[in-house]
């Protein structure tokens, strides 16, 4: 597998289980506002991985549902982060804003690219993107600005901190170590990174759901 | 002359006149080519190659759009080859002044234009944005994420109805 189709099936991993983890909050999120905004989230992140199983796809001979939902568990390259199942808001939330601001942090890397179609469709992406650190920026900060709120956001962060830093590449790291520490204007420990390669055990679980339909139908079936 | 003509080979401006019949799947009251979603088209021969560019990447609407294309290719009695082009030339600065205008009359504020610069929280909080039923700025921002991916929810406090905001990205 080429260096280029492993890039694209990480991000791709990433935003699909994270689009579908987002989803576990359709109708049950504290309050209607939040039903909408992490409903949306999750639809733009899926359409981002089918934009970017396509680009593999094409490399691969493939098709974009083979690679999203054919695959066995191992060989599914999405960092530790993404497929945590978090239905806990303040954790929710911190996963949110931790997992945006990697993410800005790799789409300004990819958007430089030498390679037009990743630099693209980067590009494309961050267009979307603009509105999840939007909405991630403003809870974290709500939750930052009162005591309670701050001591969960605190307990999450001990959590997912290394998990974060799993989401990028060693070059990356610093760079998130800065924005996150501005945000909560502190020190952040220096954790061992929870990286891509290695699976959580909720991981299995979400493949099974989410893979439920398309094992139940005949190959090639049409919707 | 018997003033009969044949047409002999179909030309763009046929596709694009064809192609502004189609309304926009989920928001009717406008085309897809004021949408902008058309980057472009080249005929050769029977067959009529059309470069289509996606607006939100999880739109639903996409698929839809494509086959209606395709549709009305056919319907020109050419062979359609429509191919999806995932980089970045789409922008709601694409939608046409036209498309603008049809979107505010269904009461769909239309997105800003880039130029007011990358979305912030405190650019949607403090912005001016008007109200596409009575024109006031004195609207707020309700929820950045809305129906679809590609609104918000705002409110205004003029006339205290409700609308959906097209983002600008």
């Amino acid at each position: 597998m080429s260096d280029r189709v492993d890039l694209l099936l990480a991000l791709a991993d990433d935003e699909l289980i994270l689009g579908w983890r987002n989803s576990e909050w359709t109708g049950i999120a504290p309050f209607l506002e939040e039903d909408v905004a992490f409903s949306s989230i999750a639809q733009n992140e899926i359409g981002h991985a089918r934009a970017l199983y396509e680009l593999a796809a094409r490399e691969l001979g493939t098709d974009a549902d083979a690679l999203a939902f054919d695959r066995p568990l191992e060989e599914y390259r999405s960092s530790p982060l993404v497929e945590l199942r978090r239905l806990e808001w303040a954790r929710t939330i911190v996963r949110h804003w931790l997992y945006e601001t990697a993410d800005a942090i790799r789409l300004e890397a990819l958007m430089g690219s030498d390679d037009r179609e990743i630099a693209g469709i980067a590009a494309k992406i961050d267009r979307e993107e603009v509105y999840h650190r939007i909405h991630a920026e403003m809870w974290i900060d709500r939750l930052l600005a009162s005591d309670d709120a701050r001591s969960r956001v605190d307990e999450a962060l001990e959590e997912l901190w290394p998990y974060a830093l799993g989401v990028l590449d060693d070059d990356l790291r610093p760079e998130l170590v800065r924005r996150a520490e501005a945000k909560v204007g502190r020190a952040l420990p220096e954790v061992e990174p929870v990286s891509r390669g290695q699976h959580e055990a909720e991981l299995a679980d979400l493949l099974v759901e989410m893979t439920m339909v398309r094992r139940s139908a005949p190959a090639g079936a049409r919707w | 002359m018997s003033g009969a003509s044949y047409r002999l080979q179909l030309s763009p401006e046929d596709v694009w006149r064809a192609l502004a019949e189609i309304p926009d799947p989920e928001i009717p009251v406008i085309s897809i080519v004021d949408l902008g979603v058309v980057k472009g088209i080249r005929v050769e021969d029977e067959r009529v190659h059309v470069d289509f560019t996606p607006t939100f990447m999880g739109c639903p609407a996409l698929e839809t759009m494509r086959m209606e294309m395709e549709a009305a290719i056919r319907g020109l009695g050419a062979e359609p080859d429509v191919e999806v082009v995932l980089d970045d030339s789409w922008s709601t600065d694409r939608i046409s002044s036209e498309g603008r205008e049809k979107l505010r009359a269904a009461g769909f504020a239309p997105p800003a234009p880039r130029s007011a610069g990358t979305p912030t929280l405190i650019q949607l909080e403090r912005g001016p944005f008007s109200c596409p039923w009575c024109g006031s700025t004195d609207t707020r921002l309700e929820n950045v994420f809305g129906p679809t991916p590609c609104r918000s929810l705002r409110y205004c406090n003029a006339c205290r109805q409700p609308f959906e905001q097209f983002k600008t990205i």
